[in-house]
């Protein structure tokens, strides 16, 4: 079995917008590995969205292959399952309902899909809420019940773009940690896609820094801190902190290329940062430098 | 310190203890003895204007006194009270012409939404025409109706139906049209088929917009059934208060008001019912919010 599960190349996306056309993709080329969590970052804006929809399969690119398993993706499939940024449990269905809709709706709905249905809800915490439905649930809830009803299909692939996007800074740090664990756990390949740089190592295997629109790959980054992960700790951990560096100031650069900015403002802004993390004994996970 | 003791006791208890203390809590609340309030008021005035001031417009006015005497009579002057079984013969007549327009409007509406909100093809043939037949009112309908159906009943009933079906119709289109696109793509990603991404994504989500459909829908069957009535009417509430104006029998022209007041409120009421029974996520996410 090959190491790659999915891969882009040379992947272009044009939108046709008011004016004109406009393109969001630009040859964009890279891997997914099995059993990694990859994290897709980049300036808000840049495409990273629409990468997702590519992958999924929601949308055709305009010229370029996307292949999964070896084999081009032609549409949506319960083998790559998205969290997208807004959710969308269905608010008429309990949790429980909604965990067991893709089985039910395929006809799959055996009584191993029911057992795994349940573990999973009481994997993700949820199991007095079995009943609920999702405007009873808080926020947090709702995006586990929602990674429940994916995983309940045993996809290949999970995608999840911004899914922490809008919650509070207990929650999400919360969140990370447990996601983290998670997905360690089982295993799973995962495309991560954030605009949080801490959020964006924390959780990473490998790291993807993605260019301004038209987007392409700029920058990969393998992060290798060891699991389990906590959030305190990284803050500390010194490799961290260097790869935390080095994809900011390839960051900075790209949101500086879109203001027009130069590449001397982008150097002092790094070197203001390192200056900072020089100090970070006093920096609380919650609490990151700006 | 006594609705929390009743509180503990409802969970326990069930239903009639739940029931009682709801009860009690709307009798704690200020919302029945204002509107108690409000009732005596308007009763008030309506008495000293028409028997004690004698105010210039309200002179000929029937009086409250004549016109609950009459209605409370075993032997009402004017021929109709609550003693009578004329009096329910056109409650019956109006009511079973109210619920035949009404179930067709439904039955019709509903699918023709559904199509209108589903298939952008077909709105584009058939909605341009819907959008200039909807605000013909229905009492221009009459004269027409008359001669398409040689009957009064028929055209009572088809000028009832009408803006009930235009009402539910647009209501349920709005309804599907509502429906965020990400639950559809959640379906399909979950494997759903079209048919059931209709039944189990469409329906659903179109639910409350349908519900506030048949609201309006029964509301304004009401309406153009008395105006049907009044003019062509052999029996019936309208046809009881159109009577009441042309033999000067005037008491009863406004226990046929009041009548039509008491049971539309009802039917009106019955389909909320029905909806919060068939929406009990909807009612709950109300619930939280209010
Ligand atoms: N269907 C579409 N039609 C036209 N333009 C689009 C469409 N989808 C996205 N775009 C444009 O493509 C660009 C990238 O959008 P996308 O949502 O992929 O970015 P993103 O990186 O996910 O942004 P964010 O960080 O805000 O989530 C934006 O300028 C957007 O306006
Ligand atoms: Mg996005």
């Amino acid at each position: 079995m090959s190491q790659t599960l999915v891969e882009l190349r040379q992947v272009s996306k044009f939108y046709r917008d008011g004016i004109g056309i406009k393109q969001v993709v630009r040859d964009c080329t890279l891997d997914i590995e099995r059993g990694k969590l990859t994290v897709v970052i980049g300036p808000s804006g840049c495409g990273k969205s629409t990468l997702t929809r590519l992958i999924a399969g929601f949308e055709r690119p305009t010229s370029g292959t996307l292949m999964s398993e070896g084999r081009p993706i032609t549409g949506p499939h319960k083998d790559r399952l998205v969290l997208f940024q807004e959710s969308a449990l269905f608010p008429w269905m309990t949790t429980e309902q909604n965990v067991l809709y893709g089985p039910a709706a395929r006809g799959e709905a055996t009584p191993q899909a029911m057992q795994l249905a349940g573990s999973l809800i009481d994997r993700v915490g949820l199991t007095a809420f079995r009943r609920k439905y999702p405007t009873q649930l808080s926020g947090g809830m709702q995006r586990r019940a929602e990674l429940a009803r994916a995983l309940v299909n045993n996809p290949k692939l999970m995608i999840l773009d911004e899914p922490f996007r809008g919650l509070d800074a207990m929650t999400k740090s919360l969140m990370q940690e447990y996601f983290s664990g998670l997905f360690q756990e089982m295993q799973a390949t995962v495309l991560f896609v954030t605009t949080d740089i801490d959020e964006a190592i924390f959780l990473a295997d490998r790291l993807i820094i993605m260019t301004n629109a038209p987007t392409r790959v700029r920058k990969v980054i393998n992060v290798d801190i060891p699991h389990p992960r906590k959030l305190a700790d990284i803050v500390e951990n010194d490799s961290a902190n260097d790869v935390k560096i080095r994809a900011l100031s390839i960051l900075h650069e790209e949101a500086m290329r879109s203001f027009g900015g130069s590449a001397k403002a982008s150097a002092d802004f790094v070197q203001a940062y390192a200056a900072r993390i020089g100090r970070t004994d006093s920096m609380t996970p919650g609490n990151p430098a700006p | 310190m006594e609705m929390v003791a009743s509180g503990a006791i409802g969970r326990e208890d069930s239903r009639l203890a739940m029931i009682r203390r709801r009860l009690a809590l709307s009798l704690r609340s200020p919302a029945p003895y204002l509107a108690l309030l409000g009732f005596a008021l308007f009763l008030g005035f309506w008495h000293l204007a028409v028997e004690v001031w004698q105010l210039p417009r309200f002179r000929a006015m029937p009086s409250l006194g004549a016109v609950v005497g009459d209605w409370i009579s075993r032997d009402p002057i004017y021929g109709l009270s609550l003693f009578t079984p004329e009096y329910y013969a056109h409650i019956w007549a109006s009511l079973r012409r109210v619920l035949l327009a009404f179930a067709l409007a439904t039955a019709l509406g509903v699918p023709l939404g559904m199509a209108f909100g589903w298939s952008p093809a077909f709105r584009r043939y058939v909605f341009p025409l819907f959008e200039i037949l909807r605000p013909i009112p229905a009492l221009a309908w009459v004269p027409l109706a008359i001669v398409m159906f040689h009957g009064t009943e028929s055209s009572v009933r088809f000028i009832t139906f009408l803006p009930a079906f235009f009402a539910t119709a647009l209501n349920t289109m709005l309804g599907v049209s509502s429906i965020d696109e990400s639950y559809l793509r959640a379906a399909r990603c979950l494997g759903a088929s079209r048919w059931q991404t209709f039944r189990h994504v469409v329906v659903p989500g179109a639910m409350p917009f349908i519900f506030t459909g048949l609201q309006i829908s029964i509301g304004v069957a009401w309406f153009s059934l008395v105006a049907g009535e009044m003019l062509a009417g052999e029996f019936g509430l309208g046809y009881v208060i159109y009577t009441g104006y042309t033999l000067v029998t005037y008491p009863t022209i406004v226990i046929g008001m009041v009548t039509l007041g008491l049971v539309g409120y009802v039917s009106s009421a019955i389909i909320r019912l029905v909806g919060r029974r068939l929406m009990q996520w909807h009612a709950r996410n109300l619930g939280i919010e209010g």
